[in-house]
């Protein structure tokens, strides 16, 4: 059996891919500014 | 152990037409969270203060749950594979939630051994059956690129130390107005406390959504154009089945073993002393042309490449082999070492760098060593084995400390130290990373003799887990 057309709910993807990007984001963007100390301090 | 119903893996088989790419956000969900193992600096010098101990004392929270880590992911490593990611997950919220809320109540009556206990040994487990529960799912759900796949959950328990380290100040900043995150003012214990209880709750939530997200696919599934047949055209790569209980019995588990241990000792080594290595590596007279508060950009730039190395290294593993690769982590890492040793006190811009580097090879190999297992024993028990082989995490993360610790104290005081002084414990790393360049070299497809029985298949082999451990 090989993969046919999808029956998964793409809002369902997209929900969940938000659900774990955005808190990511904000550790990187709060991670980056942090580490960009090294450049300006 | 029988599992409810409701989280059995026949329970989770995915339907004909289900999207893959829902499980990465699975497998994230759980290892965004556990990933706040390695964010406890930011309240250890509350705990000191509020338990009014040492370093050493609440350091071994940490050590306790990482060693718990090992052995949890050693012994129930085949119980994750027989039950599935569901029940893996689900019970992993359940100790690494509890190991919060335990740890919380501890620090609000002011019981040191209840945050052991809690943090330490529950949560712990947690940690273990949680690190290892996606990553047999992620391989079978991609075939085609297990190094992507392990690679981007694996990134997850990076990328969750880079949450938990500013949420964490955010909410001690709520619960303890008085406490604004910058050097000099320390949370009060009761702001932990409050912090403990949130994160036991939230993560909680958050794990229990990849927990019923997870699937597993049927056991003919493939994915849409994917030649299995293709597969073992690759050297290293085999179609064929190894138990658990067989693999640590061959000398390919034991050199991968020797390998990520020297691997993870090596980088530990730097991300151990990152900060006030590099004020030590500029001192001059003194004092460091290194300020503190650049220091802390340091460990921040090299979180972002210990998760980044994650990805990116294992996600290149696909195209040029396990082996290859990890020859790239210990061979250039051993290089990047000497030259670190050697040159790295030059400028501040080699040294932040060849660090860099260095740290992105120690993600890569957390995060490799899957699809290299897979590799070399099949997808049978993969997750089995995974969790077997993490006790060389454990040994690492006491071992590497150990080294850079003791030739620190033998070369003089904190504060004092300049670059000649780390020479000492650079070049014993780099001695361990020849003997992991020389352990993956000897690494050869595992002997016929451990293969399981063609007959078996998935469904008899999870009913029975064990049965060929009489060879």
């Amino acid at each position: 059996m090989s993969e046919s057309k999808s029956t998964t709910p793409t809002g369902l993807v997209a929900f969940a891919w938000a659900l774990v990007g955005l808190p990511l984001a904000y550790g990187l963007v709060q991670t980056v500014r942090t580490a960009s100390s090294l450049f300006t301090g | 152990m029988a599992v409810p119903s409701f989280l059995a893996r026949e329970r989770i088989i995915a339907k004909p037409g289900f999207n893959r790419w829902l499980i990465p956000p699975a497998a994230l969900a759980v290892h965004l969270c556990i990933g706040q193992a390695y964010a406890t600096s930011v309240y250890k010098a509350a705990l000191v203060s509020h338990f009014d101990s040492t370093l050493t004392a609440i350091g071994v929270i940490f050590s306790i749950a990482i060693v718990m880590l090992g052995l949890s992911a050693a012994v129930f490593g085949t119980w994750v594979d027989r039950n599935g990611p569901r029940a893996a997950m689900f019970t992993a919220a359940c100790f690494w939630s509890a190991g919060f809320l335990v740890g919380s109540l501890g620090i609000a009556t002011e019981q040191l051994w209840l945050v052991y206990l809690g943090y330490g040994v529950i949560g712990g487990i947690g940690l273990g059956i949680g690190y290892i529960s996606p990553v047999s799912t992620l391989i079978k759900w991609f075939p085609d690129r297990p190094g992507l796949a392990t690679g981007m959950a694996i990134m997850g328990f990076g990328g969750g130390a880079l949450i938990a380290s500013p949420l964490s100040r955010q909410l001690m900043n709520w619960y303890d107005p008085a406490y604004d995150g910058t050097a000099g003012t320390t949370p009060s214990g009761s702001s932990v406390a409050g912090l403990f209880l949130t994160l036991g709750l939230v993560y909680l939530v958050f794990m229990m959504f990849g927990a019923f997200i997870v699937r597993v696919p049927a056991d003919d599934w493939k994915p849409a154009g994917f030649d299995p047949s293709t597969v073992k055209q690759k050297a290293l790569v085999t179609t064929e089945s190894v138990s658990a209980a067989n693999a640590i019995k061959t000398p390919q588990f034991w050199l991968l073993w020797t390998v990520l241990f020297c691997n993870v000792t090596a980088g530990i080594g730097i991300l151990e002393q990152a900060s006030g290595m590099i004020q030590d590596f500029f001192r001059e007279g003194g004092t460091s042309a290194v300020a503190a508060a650049t220091a802390g950009g340091f460990v921040g730039l090299l979180s972002l490449f210990n998760m980044g190395g994650r990805f990116v290294w294992s996600s290149t593993s696909d195209f040029i082999g396990r082996k290859g690769i990890y020859m790239v982590y210990l061979g250039v890492g051993l290089v990047l070492y000497v030259l670190l040793a050697t040159i790295g006190s030059s400028a501040v811009w080699l040294f932040v760098v060849l660090a860099a580097i260095i740290i992105s090879f120690y993600g890569g190999g957390f995060a490799t060593i899957p699809a290299y297992l897979r590799d070399l024993f099949g997808t049978y028990q993969v997750g089995a084995i995974h969790g077997r082989l993490l006790t060389a995490w454990a040994a690492a993360g006491i071992a590497g400390p150990l080294i850079v610790n003791g030739v620190l104290d033998s070369q003089g005081t904190v504060g004092e130290l300049v670059a000649a002084d780390y020479r000492p414990a650079l070049f014993i790393m780099v001695g361990l990373l020849a003997i992991g360049f020389v352990a993956n070299l000897l690494v050869k497809p595992v002997a016929a003799k451990w293969h399981e029985p063609h007959a078996t298949t998935p469904a008899t082999a999870r009913a029975n887990p064990e049965r060929s451990t009489a060879r």
